[in-house]
């Protein structure tokens, strides 16, 4: 089934997503349950639209001018674009060929040889670091947080760069000591390029209602832009680039 | 000569050829912007005594009228803002934004236009051109028949220029500072003595009288001069000169004529010459260059027309089109931008974003990096710049066109068009389902075919139909562009504007289209999915339901795209077919202005799933929410439709958030010019880009004091935001924004 894929939807002007503009591929199904997600109807790994890897590619192939002027590429986004490894390495293996530039924005919470093969192939990784505290990682994701940092520890042997995303959410991910925590480790890696700090905020939160899945932070607001400045300036001080 | 000294030879001094004196004279700039100045307190203290002015005239709809004297170069005397403070001098009329008349267009328009904002025309006036002056509205009205009355009455085809100027038409202004007009009444002197067939027909005769009145007005051009101490029978001598007679020659012809679009053309690099000059021989400082072209921009922003508050409706608040043109690339490889490309950007942050003039980039893949990163940067900032791809048109057009109006390149002083508006393919599509008669009034309007009676729509047997709907309506449309030509040529020629042109140009007869989006939709919707449709009691259709999805445009999808690109090229070549006046050339554009909310309104529903009334997209644009798969998708759908056969320009409007561009100004730049390259290199044609969040426009709804020059890019032009209709500000907000999270 590796010729296929379950992709949510694409967008081909992404510009947040990795350097320049991409294209990036939301796959369908993700492991984790985290209660912030703004995008819920990506959970499901039985839903979707089915992409075989020649369509998917010659859809690609479109906008490689677009790329090339910007410096972009193409960014597997999700949902969790691991759940569908063999998919992606084939995609990368081809782009690669092709001299599109990768990249791969994971929780990395799955983690195999498998995951090992797929980042030969990669040329950025955006990792999405829940939180740094394992019980509320656990709490929040309902998983564990160890192959994360397993995943994080590969990388950075293996020098692929990466650019860290944590999501800013009141109340859950904003305990001080937790992120002081979290930038003292990023700090002692080498192959960490970037923090993004990404304020939670309300605009998937029809998603969850439309899903009738359980929402628990309906009253939780969207960090001030001071919080987040705040945070970003803790990474900033322990050295980390966090724009 | 004191006024070419320091200027190298060529060509341009043995004729009239602005082309060769640019192309051996200028400095092509490959820096970035840091070298730019900010206004001077002059005019700071000019510009607010303006803004006062303008909030004055918001209020009122207008801020003064006359209602005498018609216009003509000469008709007013001296007018100011403030005559210490001004540097570039000349008004419209004898008073800062008071709208003169022009009654040889129409004089109905004239009358109601003054009467809806509480001005009587005088009677000595309107008893002259009721009994002794005819007008174009009463010479076309005279040759219309029946048919063309019932399409235009129907709204398949709109917006005909048969009752106001027609516009579109680019005096070369700069031929005034660089020869002086004693030397180009010489030329045309000449031209007369030469153009002398054996034989004279009608064109002959036609061509001798208009070189005639072309002799006629550049005189009445010098006296304009003299009234404000100018003495435009030589050359100008120094940048403030030269940036002076440019603009009377531009004011000579806003006060000749008050065409839909009055655009300025490809002006700032030719002016960075003698601004270069000047600077090196140390009479200017920057700050002094910046204040110059700060000053002239002003004059540009305060060009008003009176229109009737219906005019205004259609098109979006006050618009005159005073487009300039700005960098691109020369044939030799050198770009043409120029310092002073950036200070005439530049006046957008000195004295804030405006409409006016229309500043339009020539985008090429080649330009410098450092022009790429302010014109983006201006961009996000501002809202008020549009891009056309100059990679595209620079083999059809050279490199010394400029854009008139919207998206109309032309070749200056050597092409003119004859503007056509456009027609309503939707509803050319609903003709052809109703056997010709409107959905709408179900009135016959095009000769009565039969109707398709099936409860569902055939993909077949409907393109067959629309086929012979667009053979009928291209020869309507034609004919009755044919007689509002004839009849503007006659009763309300643009003497002087033609007077800075060649006297051999090519003339264009400039079709358009409105509706393509809902059209190809539409045909998409009949031959992917299923459409049933739903019909009154005589058998007229009026609604349409649709069983299963289909491929909409704006996807990057090649099995709807390629219909939109096959109507425009089926309707393209019936209209080859028809016979074009004053044997033009025929071309095509796909651009709607704003009045793609009216034409909506006047369209009945349409197989696409689009209800009855509702908007159209603008210009080329993809229907409203039915790009799937983000901004790319849209842009090359967009850029598939082929310039080859709509010469005259694809128009396509972006609207995006800030965020959705990068995180920071650095990334958005880059970001937003790397995919004018990618679009550019695609083979798009026209951008407008907006840059803003929502929230911002629905507060400006609310609190439009806050936001007196909040700008936006609409289809072609920019417009002030808090002049728009409530219903034209819920069809830009309500239109795609691209926004990621």
């Amino acid at each position: 089934m590796s010729d296929t894929a379950r992709i949510h939807s694409i967008e081909t002007l992404g510009t947040v997503d990795g350097p320049g503009i991409r294209y990036i591929i939301f796959f369908q199904g993700c492991p984790l349950r985290c209660k912030y997600c703004h995008n819920p109807d990506t959970w499901d790994i039985k839903k979707g639209n089915i992409y075989t890897l020649d369509k998917l590619f010659s859809d690609i192939e479109k906008y490689t001018g677009y790329m090339k002027y910007s410096g972009g590429g193409i960014t597997a986004s999700g949902g969790e674009p691991l759940l569908q490894t063999d998919f992606c390495l084939k995609l990368f293996k081809k782009c690669r060929k092709n001299g599109i530039n990768t990249a791969l924005d994971t929780s990395g919470n799955i983690f195999s040889d498998k995951q090992k093969e797929l980042l030969k192939y990669t040329d950025l990784v955006l990792l999405d670091i829940k939180a740094f505290n394992p019980e509320t990682f656990k709490s929040l994701t309902g998983r564990e947080l160890n192959p994360t940092l397993e995943f994080e520890e590969y990388i950075n042997k293996e020098n692929i760069p990466v650019w860290i995303r944590f999501v800013l959410v009141p109340g859950l991910t904003d305990n001080e000591d937790d992120i002081k925590k979290m930038a003292e480790y990023l700090s002692s890696l080498s192959n960490v390029k970037r923090v993004d700090v990404l304020p939670f905020h309300k605009m998937g939160e029809y998603k969850w209602k439309e899903l009738r899945y359980e929402y628990v932070l309906y009253d939780t607001k969207a960090p001030t832009a001071y919080a987040v400045k705040n945070v970003k300036n803790i990474f900033s001080s322990f050295g980390l680039y966090a724009p | 000569m004191e006024a070419w000294k320091g200027f190298k030879n060529g060509k341009w001094k043995q004729e009239i050829d602005v082309r060769d004196f640019i192309q051996t004279n200028y400095t092509p700039y490959e820096g970035d912007g840091s070298f730019l100045e900010d206004a001077t307190d002059r005019t700071k203290k000019l510009w607010l005594k303006i803004s006062e002015l303008l909030k004055e005239e918001h209020k009122n709809g207008i801020l003064d009228a006359e209602t005498k004297i018609p216009s003509s170069i000469t008709a007013y005397s001296a007018g100011y803002i403030d005559k210490e403070l001004e540097i570039i001098k000349g008004l419209q009329t004898d008073k800062p934004l008071k709208r003169a008349i022009m009654p040889f267009g129409g004089l109905r328009v004239v009358k109601k236009a003054l009467e809806s904002y509480g001005y009587t025309l005088a009677k000595e006036t309107e008893e002259i051109f009721s009994k002794y002056r005819k007008t174009h509205n009463n010479g076309v009205f005279d040759a219309y028949n029946s048919e063309i009355k019932k399409a235009r009455h129907s709204g398949i085809i709109t917006g005909l220029p048969d009752a106001y100027g027609r516009g579109r038409i680019i005096g070369d202004y700069r031929r005034v500072p660089l020869y002086g007009v004693n030397k180009l009444i010489e030329e045309k002197q000449h031209e007369l003595e030469i153009f002398n067939p054996p034989e004279y027909d009608s064109e002959t005769i036609t061509v001798r009288e208009q070189i005639s009145e072309g002799i006629k007005s550049l005189k009445e051009l010098i006296e304009l001069g003299n009234i404000y101490d100018c003495d435009l029978t030589r050359p100008a001598e120094n940048a403030k000169e030269a940036i002076q007679w440019l603009y009377l020659a531009f004011l000579g012809a806003v006060r000749e004529q008050d065409g839909a679009a009055m655009s300025l053309g490809r002006t700032s690099t030719f002016l960075d010459i003698y601004i270069e000059r000047d600077l090196e021989n140390g009479t200017i400082d920057e700050k002094k260059a910046q204040e110059l072209m700060d000053d002239f921009v002003i004059k540009l922003r305060i060009i008003r027309f009176l229109r009737t508050p219906e005019y205004n409706a259609l098109f979006s608040g006050d618009p005159t089109w005073v487009t300039e043109s700005i960098g691109g690339m020369g044939i030799d490889g050198r770009t043409l931008v120029t310092k002073s490309s950036f200070r005439m950007l530049n006046t957008l942050n000195t004295l804030g974003p405006a409409p006016e003039p229309n500043m339009t980039v020539l985008w090429s893949t080649r330009l410098p990096k450092g022009f790429k990163d302010f014109c983006c940067e201006t961009s996000i900032n501002t809202s008020s710049v549009q891009y056309e791809n100059d990679d595209l048109m620079l083999p059809y057009w050279g490199d010394d066109y400029a854009i008139a109006c919207c998206v109309s390149a032309m070749r200056i002083g050597k092409q003119m068009q004859f503007f056509g508006a456009r027609a309503n393919l939707a509803k050319a599509l609903l003709y052809a389902i109703n056997g010709g008669r409107d959905e709408k009034t179900g009135e016959q309007v095009a000769p009565r075919f039969e109707p398709i009676t099936s409860e569902y729509l055939d993909y077949d047997e409907v393109m067959e139909k629309y086929k012979q709907v667009l053979e009928w309506l291209s020869g309507i449309y034609m004919n009755s562009l044919n007689i509002i030509h004839f009849m503007h040529d006659k009763y309300n020629y643009e003497k002087l504007q033609m007077a800075l042109h060649d006297r051999e140009i090519l003339r264009t007869q400039a079709c358009g289209i409105a509706g393509l989006s809902v059209a190809a939709d539409s045909l998409s919707a009949i031959k992917n999915a299923k459409v049933k449709v739903i019909r009154d009691e005589t058998g007229l259709a009026v609604d349409y339901e649709i069983e299963g999805d289909y491929p909409a445009f704006g996807n990057n999808d090649d099995s709807v795209d390629d219909i939109a690109y096959l109507i425009v090229k089926i309707f393209m070549e019936k209209l080859k077919n028809r016979l074009p006046y004053r044997n033009s050339k025929t071309t095509l554009s796909i651009l709607t202005i704003t009045s793609n909310v009216v034409y909506g309104k006047k369209t009945g529903s349409t197989p696409d799933g689009r209800k009855s009334g509702e908007p159209f997209a603008p210009g080329a644009n993809p229907m409203h929410g039915r790009d799937k798969k983000g901004a790319l998708a849209s842009l090359s759908s967009v850029a598939k439709l082929p310039y080859e056969y709509s010469q005259d320009g694809i128009s396509y409007t972006f609207s995006i958030i800030p965020g959705a561009l990068g995180k920071n100004m650095s990334e958005r730049k880059s970001n937003l010019s790397g995919m004018m390259d990618g679009f550019f290199s695609q083979s798009g044609h026209h951008l407008n880009i907006n840059v803003f969040d929502r929230e911002t426009l629905i507060d400006a709804m609310d609190h439009p004091e806050k936001y007196p020059q909040l700008t936006v890019r609409v289809s072609g032009y920019a417009v002030n935001f808090i002049k728009l209709t409530k219903e034209q500000q819920l069809d830009v907000i309500n239109r795609t924004f691209h926004e990621v999270f």
